[in-house]
């Protein structure tokens, strides 16, 4: 199967590792991947604080970009940006007024996957981490309540030889990131992710927090770091990257 | 009449601004600790509730049909309404806002020679102020949910939509409730103690009152009832003792058959407390009549507008399916950190963002309310009349985007310029992995500096996953 990688500005900018580990699971999993030029944002900042115009102009660049490419799936490393694509363009270019690009939308919608999605339908090798390990899984609300990705994730995880993968009672619950909102109402947004990071640090000592959204695994490592909680955050594509065989 | 009603006490909004609000509120580990405690317990309890039905999603479906239906056609269900009321030997006064609802219940008080008021839980009559404007016209009030009496005794308003002092704990019930223990007992901090005190207090009231307000949890067309559902009896009591009762209803709490208010009853304790039914669920189908033991002389019910007309056939006009449960305040992560005064007016959480710019006048401080959430979608989840309350805070971003000021309509206009194509968004990235530093990327968005408030400053990558992809494949 082709994958056409989008990247997401914040695997770009912030951690173009996860960009290698998600290449490096598609491949394991059977997909050749490519990465479509021309991507750029899918628009999300400017979407979520009411500027639809400014972000349509972006996210018709990269509509753009994936369109032009036949690959059979367009994979997203970022339940946030995957929901943004899938949902909320078709949307986004209706509110506009540019129904041909609310067209061409819904039909990228259709082949466009979330990482976690993708991978549960691959035939992945026997995955086992190189050293036994705790983890506590974060949903992220986009994935979980918009794209109703909750079962993967988990069981990608479950599947690793050496990988405990601890319950926790915040797990399904925001972690104040956002997107603008974490500078909009700053304290309100350090107030939940200590929220989430107090009842981990409750119910899962040790463990490493899991999630595939790099912004929600920025906020939640941004304030441990700003507080001297030792908490290490890790992209589920790393995770699973760092157990191939 | 408008012109003698005091400025509504209830605009807490004025003069300040969320942020200032929403700090405020997570300085106060009291509060958050008060509230987390409450939230849990009922969201908890909505599940479980739930759990007890066979297909809760399949009913959750229904009655947002059932909403749905009823506000299509709005103006014929309100209308078989009032004339069963009438029919009934009710009377209905259609109030155009909340100014006209007070001088009609403060003509019927005045008329009657009210002195004192006993009043049940309503959030409409919260939403009108209507006990200032009483106490303004001489007429006494008491507030005798239990909730509710705690907040006027305190001079607060309530801080969630079902449980008004779920923001106090008991120490801070009792300190409020002590003053008024008269024969100089000493309260304790036990809950069934301060209950109990509470009760015989209240009874009292309700032997001398003349008037009962209350709400109206739904009104049923077909047969011009009331419904009203109360865990205390003090709506029972509000609406059997004093001579005249008034119920207020906001315009669009509604059904048209017993059958739908049967399906909307099933979920609203469920989905607000966690109750299969509430202790109480009073149907009044108009005053006493003749040969009946109980009931009062008169009963008047306002249909209170204040700005839902406009709301109709909007972007907006799903807020008005809201049954008043709560259940979206509950598991709001927002919300569960700042508790209901932080919103700034009387309804809060999720549908308190949307429905505060929409019935509270067109303050800017009501409008950035849609700012008050993640979005983050758990609100649409646990509404139990399926209201998409995300896309109606979206849909209010975008209002509010619509009026925004020079400054952030040219720093999103810069921002799209140079994102929206691929050579300058990869400059963009470039300088920022060059200089490893954001401020060539996001220094531009309004306040993006505040993300170092409280955490640490991410620092770019020094090169981006796209250049070492393009080299690797040269």
């Amino acid at each position: 199967m082709r994958a056409a990688l989008f990247v997401t500005c914040m695997v770009d900018l912030f951690a173009p590792e996860v960009g290698d580990a998600t290449v490096a699971v598609l491949r394991a999993g059977g997909c050749d991947v490519t990465v479509p030029r021309g991507q750029v944002c899918c628009g999300q900042p400017a979407w979520n604080s009411g500027f639809a115009d400014d972000a349509a102009a972006v996210a018709r660049t990269s509509l753009a970009a994936l369109s032009a490419d036949d690959a059979e799936v367009i994979v997203v490393p970022a339940g946030s940006c995957a929901t943004m694509i899938r949902v909320f363009w078709p949307e986004l270019f209706e509110v506009v007024g540019d129904h041909e690009a609310a067209a061409q939308a819904r039909a990228l919608a259709g082949r466009t996957r979330e990482l976690t999605e993708l991978l549960a339908t691959l035939p992945m090798p026997p995955l086992a981490a190189t050293e036994a390990m705790s983890v506590a899984y974060h949903h992220s609300c986009h994935m979980l309540r918009e794209l109703r990705v909750e079962q993967q994730p988990e069981q990608l995880l479950d599947a690793v030889g050496g990988i405990e993968r601890v319950d926790w009672s915040a797990g399904q619950r925001c972690c104040g990131f956002g997107g603008l909102f974490s500078c909009k109402l700053p304290e309100t947004s350090v107030a939940m992710a200590d929220d989430k990071l107090g009842t981990l640090a409750e119910e899962a000592p040790g463990a490493i927090l899991v999630g595939a959204d790099t912004s929600c695994l920025m906020q939640m490592r941004t304030r441990a770091e700003h507080e001297g909680n030792p908490i290490v955050t890790r992209h589920i594509a790393e995770v699973l990257a760092a157990a191939l065989p | 009449m408008s012109t003698t009603t005091p400025p509504p006490a209830h605009h807490l909004l004025e003069g300040t601004t969320l942020r200032e609000r929403t700090r405020d509120a997570t300085t106060d580990l009291r509060l958050r600790a008060s509230i987390g405690k409450a939230v849990v317990r009922f969201s908890n309890g909505r599940v479980e509730a739930l759990s007890h039905l066979e297909d809760p999603t399949a009913l959750r479906a229904a009655a947002r049909r059932v909403r749905h239906d009823v506000l299509a056609r709005l103006p014929a269900v309100l209308d078989r309404f009032a004339d069963n009321v009438i029919a009934n030997g009710g009377h209905v006064h259609w109030a155009r806002d909340g100014d006209d609802a007070n001088a009609y219940i403060a003509a019927v008080a005045a008329r009657i020679g009210a002195r004192s008021v006993v009043k049940g839980k309503s959030m409409a009559s919260e939403e009108t102020a209507l006990n200032e404007a009483l106490q303004a016209a001489g007429t006494s009030v008491v507030e005798t949910d239990l909730g509710e009496w705690i907040i006027q005794l305190a001079g607060q308003t309530p801080s969630h939509i079902i449980a008004p002092a779920v923001h106090l704990d008991r120490f801070q019930v009792r300190d409020i409730l002590q003053p008024e223990a008269t024969d100089g007992r000493v309260l304790g901090t036990e809950p069934e103690e301060l209950a109990a005190f509470a009760r015989e207090q209240l009874r009292a009231r309700f032997l001398a009152a003349d008037l009962g307000v209350t709400g109206c949890n739904l009104g049923i067309a077909e047969t011009g009832s009331i419904l009203l559902v109360e865990n205390e009896g003090n709506g029972r009591l509000s609406t059997t003792v004093p001579r005249v009762h008034v119920a207020i209803m906001g315009m669009e709490r509604l059904v048209d058959t017993w059958e739908q208010a049967d399906l909307l009853v099933n979920l609203l304790a469920r989905s607000g407390t966690g109750q299969h039914l509430s202790t109480y669920t009073n149907i009044i189908t108009g005053p006493r009549r003749a040969g009946e033991a109980d009931g009062p002389d008169e009963l008047h019910v306002v249909i209170l507008d204040n700005g839902r007309s406009d709301v109709l056939g909007s972007d907006l006009h799903e807020s008005l399916a809201c049954i008043r449960c709560g259940a979206c305040l509950n598991v709001c992560p927002v919300y569960r950190q700042v508790g209901g005064h932080a919103y700034g007016w009387v309804y809060s959480g999720p549908i308190g963002a949307v429905l505060t710019p929409l019935l509270a006048g067109q303050h800017d401080e009501a409008a950035e309310l849609g700012n008050a959430s993640t979005l983050c979608g758990a609100c649409m989840d646990a509404c139990p009349v399926m209201i998409p309350l995300q896309d109606l805070l979206l849909s209010l971003r975008r209002r509010k985007a619509a009026d925004a000021g020079v400054a952030e309509r040219a720093a999103w206009r810069a921002w799209s310029a140079t994102w929206g194509r691929p050579r300058t968004y990869r400059a963009s990235l470039k300088a920022a992995t060059t200089g490893r530093s954001l401020t060539g990327v996001l220094g531009g968005f309004p306040g993006a500096a505040r993300w170092t408030e409280g955490r640490t400053t991410p620092v770019p990558a020094t090169r981006t996953f796209t250049e070492r992809w393009n080299h690797a494949e040269r």
